[in-house]
């Protein structure tokens, strides 16, 4: 079979690949080619239709469709060619994609780059052994939100939402404002990873009740979901005897978090950081195998899609610079997570980096008034102070090409999180 | 009186204490860390205003029309807009902040399409 080639091909018309792709046209690439499974660009955002994106990026705040659209817009503008309606499935390590669409059938492309955009998915039911019957009511709530803003049905009418991550407590307003009745929103955790804005604009503004440190226990229905089962759990989250409540529901919404779709990278032999449960990257967002660069939610789950549009635009630019130059990198440091951080992202930054670092990470657990600091050895390359580090905010410092001076890699690079001592408040 | 509210404007959270007199006009706010919790919190006392969006059905089109109102409008109206929503018919094409329904609830802000339909 005929190989069509491209110089950069983008898997993913979300925000993401729509970035990556608007940055290397605008670095001047002509061959390249974003291929996208849904029948239209923009992602997930397509169905995120609350306000609140983009206040970093615009300094206003959009919907997701119209943040969506300033992208799609701009990259018609480049001439960027956007197959919607075709999936990828499978890339292999020397750059070969394989795709199928309904217009075309399959297809094999050979890239000279290839940089991944596929998002992430929600955890299903089955990653949280809830248990309980079988029966039809129960929807992840990313789902359900795809049902009501871009399929416009209703999925249930009295609702019970497990987990107060954003995605449930948007859902819990949505539901609402449509008509539905959320009779309660149920988190395992004594606190909720949610935005406090969230907490208030979605669930007080309507007398939502919020059950801190609860669980479903219990699922029941024949064919429909007729009832849940919710009780209080101790410490260890087992479960309190005695203190279970019935709601009788006709929907279960799980938004329990976001896993990156990485079965693609995979294939392609990509490591994994079993941190971030996405690929391992070098400064210019390479994977481990060479050619293959990965940004936005595929590379590590993100709060904002500013940071997303960010991140992308630069892995965009070091793929267009990829095609450019065959010199790679001789000299590379480990960037190695610390004290009270998780999932560091690059893992790996060379030695002489010629643009500015950005290092991405999660706070493990709440820090208030510490100072995320970033070092090498004794030698201190950042440190920044903060009112308060959490898990539910990502946290990015960028690193000029002057603070690696003087590295040589012989030991890696720690991101870590000082506490002040306990004299605050 | 007084009144409790957690800040939402960032992840801090702070929890402030506003004293209202008995016209319900703020006299002060103790609990904020910085300047933006103290306008939050009179706003919301006196005023809380809130941006609604929405989806409607969309004639010509497979997928519904995604709508806000153009600024925040006051909480409790909310379920007012929502009401007025869904007596609104459109059909595509439909460009992207269009107005769909202006004036909505008498507040003098506009209903306005957030994506374009073809
Ligand atoms: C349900 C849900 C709700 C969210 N709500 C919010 C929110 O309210 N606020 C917020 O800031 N963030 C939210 N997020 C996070 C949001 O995903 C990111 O901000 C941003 O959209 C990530 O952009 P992305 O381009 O990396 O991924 P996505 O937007 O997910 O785009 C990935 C694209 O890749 C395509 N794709 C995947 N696999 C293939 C394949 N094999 N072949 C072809 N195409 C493929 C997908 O169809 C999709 O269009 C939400 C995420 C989810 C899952
Ligand atoms: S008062 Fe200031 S510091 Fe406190 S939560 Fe509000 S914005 Fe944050």
């Amino acid at each position: 079979m005929n190989r069509e080639h491209v110089d950069i091909l983008i898997i993913g018309a979300g925000p993401a690949g729509l970035a990556a792709a608007i940055a290397a046209r605008e670095d001047g690439i002509e061959s390249l080619l974003v291929l996208e499974r849904e029948a239209s660009p923009g992602g997930i955002l397509r169905q995120c239709i609350h306000n609140g994106f983009g206040l970093h990026r615009f300094k206003e705040e959009l919907t997701g469709p119209e943040y969506a659209q300033r992208d799609i817009d701009r990259a018609l503008e480049l001439g960027i060619p956007i197959e919607c309606g075709t999936t990828v499935l499978s890339v292999s390590p020397d750059r070969v994609v394989t795709c199928v669409s309904q217009a075309r059938g399959l297809r094999f492309i050979e890239a000279g780059a290839v940089i991944l955009a596929m998002g992430c998915r929600e955890r299903p039911r089955g990653a949280l052994c809830t248990p309980g019957t079988r029966c039809a009511g129960i929807y992840s709530a990313g789902t359900a939100q795809r049902f009501v803003n871009l399929e416009g049905f209703m999925p249930g009418q009295k609702v019970v939402i497990l987990g107060s991550g954003d995605i449930g407590l948007i859902m819990a307003r949505r539901m609402t404002l449509q008509g539905a009745k959320v009779l309660a929103c149920v988190e395992i955790m004594p606190f909720s990873s949610g935005l406090n804005r969230n907490i208030v604009q979605c669930l007080n503004d309507y007398d939502i009740p919020l059950y801190l440190s609860h669980t479903v226990t219990n699922i029941s229905g024949r064919e429909r979901l007729e009832s849940v089962t919710v009780a209080a759990v101790d410490e260890h989250r087992r479960p309190i005897p005695g203190t279970e409540m019935v709601f009788e529901c006709d929907t279960l919404l799980l938004s329990v978090g976001l896993i990156p779709e990485n079965e693609l990278s995979e294939g392609a032999g990509v490591r994994i950081s079993p941190a971030t449960s996405g690929a391992v990257v070098t400064d210019t967002f390479e994977t481990s195998v060479p050619g293959i660069f990965a940004c936005g939610n595929v590379l590590h789950v993100h709060d904002l899609v500013d940071f997303v549009s960010d991140e992308s635009f630069r892995a965009g630019h070091a793929a267009a610079a990829f095609i450019r130059s065959s010199a790679a990198p001789s000299a590379w440091i480990d960037v190695m997570d610390g004290n009270g951080v998780r999932g560091t992202v690059p893992q790996k930054i060379q030695t002489n980096p010629a643009q500015p670092v950005q290092i991405m990470f999660r706070p493990s657990a709440v820090f208030r008034n510490a100072s995320a600091v970033i070092s090498c050895g004794k030698k201190e390359l950042l440190r920044r102070k903060a009112m308060i580090f959490t898990p539910g905010e990502m946290v990015a410092c960028t690193l000029k090409p002057e603070a690696f001076e003087g590295l040589d890699g012989s030991e890696p690079i720690r991101v870590a999180i000082e506490e002040k001592p306990q004299e605050q408040r | 009186m007084e009144q409790i509210i957690t800040c939402i404007n960032c992840p801090v959270g702070c929890r402030m204490t506003v004293a209202l007199n008995d016209q319900g006009e703020v006299v002060s706010v103790s609990g904020n860390t910085c300047a933006r919790g103290e306008k939050y919190a009179r706003q919301e006392c006196t005023l809380p205003l809130r941006m609604i969006t929405a989806v409607i059905p969309c004639e010509n089109s497979e997928i519904p029309l995604s709508v806000k109102t153009a600024e925040p409008v006051p909480k409790h109206l909310i379920s007012a807009v929502m009401n007025q929503l869904k007596k609104v018919k459109v059909a595509a094409p439909v460009k992207l902040g269009q107005v769909i329904l202006p004036n909505v609830c008498e507040t003098g802000v506009d209903i306005i399409a957030t994506r374009p339909l073809s």
